[in-house]
């Protein structure tokens, strides 16, 4: 039935679907070590690019069930973040920044020497059978980490983090331990762009390691800026428009890169803060929902 | 035995030395001010104490276990809360989320409690957070300003938020750095008050502040520090008319 | 061979060390990594490389040209898209700058096509010249020569001139230098200025050295000479002359004793390495904590 409601969807729409619902997964990966964490990636691409050839290779040589692809290919680019992460974030602000964006050309021109990785020619990537059509699946994996994001926003790790981003000395003054939660949420950031990596490989069919360059990390962190930075809701509708974007500005063909170019100009100079920043929406739907005021007992009681 | 003890403690920054073999302890329950000329190293004390900086000699040790060169966020975890001579509040959140950020500590789930939120035991932990935030705001009485941003405080509040938010940690200990700076004399009234009311609560005060009223009148002992050695160390009267103090105070010749 | 691969490694890292001053000027004044660096780079080769072959000016000129092109650029620049985010958050200039970056370099392609071009061979007629059992190419004197006195030159305004002394106050602190009476304006133009025309210089030389010149040659070039200045501490200029240098030196031996397919992540893998034992690069100054 699921499979009759996702044909009976154009396929270029659905196409288009599809890529927006993986940059979504990427853009709320990054959106946590950067928006929350405050630490700068420059290089998350080459996470997107581990996943995406763990679960290729996952799918090829041992024929693995897909969810399962899914979910290791995930967890082990988790791992990789962390080993990378553990010596690099003790570095400071844009010295990170450039140590990552580093760790990710050394990423891809290794995968481009590799015969595992079949080299510069890259890998095709069978589809693997599932109960699922592909579209569906990335749509529970948008729903799940767009879940997975909120929660940890408001959650005693997610503070942590936030305290870090906005403060380090006083966030390890108060018992926070910076070194320990940074690789955490580093972690974390690279499942998700493993998992977005993955899905990426498998629903496009084949990759090649130079898919996997800077420009894909800008890509990216245009999404999270764009859309307002350590805000769920506006990863969400950054990745959106980006990843619709070079579909829409399709037309204009040849002038696309530049009018995207400019658009991005355009809208920081007009937007700094993002198109949603500065908007607290758990704030807005809580409030509605009438959930907020009842701290106000809360704190009568107190006095 | 002293509840936090400074044996020697000595720091050098290139050739200067900024703390220069100090010997301090602070008894549980009292009120402890250390007072001293600009640039005597009164704040670095602190940053020594709460891990900033390691001592380059000597030894500080609370509740009998060595603490110097212990990085920050385990001295933080063993008792110690502190406050910033420049506010370092989490100003673009709100006052309710900076003392949930303080009361980090007296929580244990992390990550997985991030992504299985709607456990139980979860629900206490936060829970339990919660109410201990807003009994720590209603003690510097800013409960009615939990969901404000921190920015949006005037200066006095926000030195209070600070004060509610190292007392989040539940310390045995707590270190105020100027607390009463830029506030006014009503504002300053108030504060000795809610200070009091701390240590009545079991929590042994040390603080560095420049307003000699208000250091009269709240403290129990008064230690003076001058160019990062310590001078005096008694009871405020005796402090008061102690004539090293008066002479790093006034310069020589004075009395 | 040692010889000779230290003077390719020279030519190389002088190119690179020409653009990361650009990154480190322009760091040090107001903490952005302007990533359309690269760019001006590549618009600069173009710029050399179209006065030489249509308007059939001297190599020379060409670049003089070239650069004070590439200045207005880099003030235009700077104008448009960085002024207004000034006051805003850092990420959000870096994201403008990465757009400033994708629409020069899709402009490139638009006009100069997809493909890249070589300089005419008689550009600039290179021999070779036998130093021992070296062959060192006139071609590579010149880009050492011509590196060489951009950075002297460099190094007498910031040190001797008033301007100079303008921007190395801004550099130090940037509200205080404003409230000394310091046009922060024109020292920020300015810095764009000096920045863009030596990667207008180092376009044209590396666009001479490989006889290649196409839209996409900025991003590689940019990243590297952005990791020279991170390696030699970003914000000093004798660190983004050492780290363009030493990061030349390291690819050509690289390459020279076979990893020739690694050759883009040596530059990267140095960088990584020597940030986890000196992080704040080598000649970075260190950060002590302020409470």
């Amino acid at each position: 039935m699921l499979n009759n409601l996702v044909n009976s969807i154009d396929p270029y729409l659905l196409q288009i679907l599809v890529n927006i619902g993986i940059g979504i997964i990427l853009a709320l990966g990054l959106n946590i070590i950067t928006g929350l964490t405050g630490q700068l990636s420059l290089g998350h691409a080459a996470f997107m690019s581990v996943g995406a050839f763990t679960g290729a290779l996952l799918t090829i040589k041992l024929g693995l069930p897909f969810y399962l692809t899914i979910l290791l290919s995930g967890s082990i680019t988790a791992v990789v973040a962390a080993l990378i992460g553990w010596p690099i974030l003790r570095l400071s602000g844009d010295y990170l920044a450039i140590c990552t964006l580093g760790f990710a050309e050394i990423v891809k021109v290794v995968f481009l020497n590799l015969d595992i990785t079949n080299k510069a020619l890259g890998l095709t990537v069978p589809l693997p059978p599932s109960f699922l059509p592909m579209p569906i699946i990335v749509l529970i994996v948008v729903v799940l980490a767009i879940i997975a994001s909120a929660f940890i926003q408001n959650s005693r790790f997610g503070r942590a983090l936030m305290a870090i981003r906005d403060d380090e000395i006083a966030a390890e003054s108060m018992g926070i331990n910076i070194a320990r939660y940074k690789v955490q949420s580093f972690a974390v950031s690279a499942f998700l762009a493993g998992i977005g990596g993955c899905l990426y490989g498998h629903f496009l069919g084949y990759i090649n390691p130079s898919d996997f360059g800077f420009l894909k990390s800008i890509d990216m962190l245009s999404m999270i800026v764009l859309g307002g930075l350590g805000s769920v809701p506006g990863a969400v509708f950054g990745a959106s428009i980006l990843s619709a974007a070079p579909e829409f500005l399709r037309f204009m063909s040849q002038y696309r890169m530049l009018v995207y170019g400019a658009l991005l100009v355009f809208l920081m100079v007009f937007r700094p803060n993002g198109l949603l920043g500065g908007v607290n929406f758990t704030d807005l739907v809580l409030r509605k929902l009438g959930v907020k005021p009842h701290l106000a007992t809360h704190k009568q009681e107190g006095q | 035995m002293a509840l936090l003890k400074l044996d020697k403690a000595t720091i050098r920054f290139g050739g200067l030395v900024a703390v220069n073999g100090v010997n301090l302890e602070v008894e549980e329950g009292e009120i402890l001010a250390l007072i001293g000329p600009n640039g005597a190293g009164k704040s670095t004390i602190f940053n020594l104490i709460t891990g900033i900086y390691a001592p380059t000699e000597g030894k500080i040790s609370f509740k009998g276990t060595n603490i110097s060169g212990r990085p920050p966020y385990v001295i933080a975890g063993s008792g110690i809360g502190r406050t910033f001579q420049n506010i370092r509040l989490f100003s673009q959140q709100t006052v309710l989320d900076n003392v949930l950020i303080g009361a980090h500590t007296r929580g244990n789930w992390n990550l997985s409690g991030a992504l299985l939120k709607f456990l139980p035991a979860v629900r206490r932990e936060e829970g339990r957070l919660l109410e201990l935030a807003i009994h720590c705001l209603s003690k510097v009485d800013l409960a009615h300003r939990a969901f404000d941003l921190a920015c949006n405080l005037s200066y006095g509040e926000q030195r209070r938020l600070e004060i509610a938010r190292a007392l989040a940690i539940e310390p045995a200990l707590l270190l105020l750095d100027e607390p009463a700076a830029g506030m006014n004399p009503q504002e300053k009234q108030t504060l000795l008050t809610m200070v009091k009311n701390i240590r009545e609560a079991g929590v042994t005060v040390f603080l560095v502040e420049h307003d000699m009223k208000f250091v009269m009148g709240l403290s129990d002992r008064i230690a003076v520090l001058d160019y990062g050695v310590k001078i005096a160390d008694g009871r405020p009267e005796e402090v008061r008319s102690n004539p090293a103090v008066i002479e790093a105070y006034l310069g020589k010749g004075a009395h | 061979m040692f010889l000779q691969q230290l003077i390719n490694g020279i030519a190389l890292g002088s190119t690179y060390a020409l653009i990361a001053l650009g990154y480190t000027m322009v760091y040090g004044i107001i903490t952005l990594i302007n990533f359309a660096h690269g760019e001006i780079f590549m618009v600069g080769a173009f710029v050399g490389l179209l006065l030489v072959s249509v308007l059939k000016l001297n190599i020379f000129l060409a670049m003089a040209g070239s650069m004070a092109f590439c200045m207005i650029m880099g003030v235009v620049i700077e104008f448009i898209a960085y002024r207004p985010l000034r006051k805003s958050s850092r990420l959000s200039a870096l994201i403008s700058a990465i757009g400033v970056s994708i629409f020069l370099s899709s402009l490139a392609m638009m006009v100069f096509g997809a493909n890249a071009k070589g300089f005419p061979s008689e550009a600039f007629p290179a021999r070779q010249l036998h130093i021992g059992n070296a062959d060192i190419s006139t071609l590579q004197l010149l880009i050492i020569g011509v590196s060489a006195l951009l950075m002297l030159a460099l190094e007498f305004i910031v040190q001797k001139t008033k301007i100079g002394k303008a921007m190395r106050a801004t550099s130090e602190d940037y509200n205080t230098a404003a409230l000394m009476g310091i046009n922060v304006n024109f020292v920020i133009s300015f810095t764009f200025a000096l920045g863009s025309a030596l990667a207008a210089a180092g376009g044209v030389l590396v666009g001479l050295l490989f006889n290649s010149v196409s839209f996409n040659m900025g991003l590689m070039a940019g990243l590297k000479a952005f990791a020279a200045a991170v390696l030699g501490g970003i914000g000093s200029i004798p660190g983004a002359m050492l780290g363009g240098l030493l990061l030349g030196v390291a690819e050509v031996f690289g390459v020279a004793i076979g990893y020739s397919s690694y050759r883009d992540a040596i530059a990267f893998a140095i960088l990584v390495l020597v940030l986890l034992v000196r992080p704040t690069g080598l000649l970075g100054r260190k950060i002590l904590k302020k409470v």
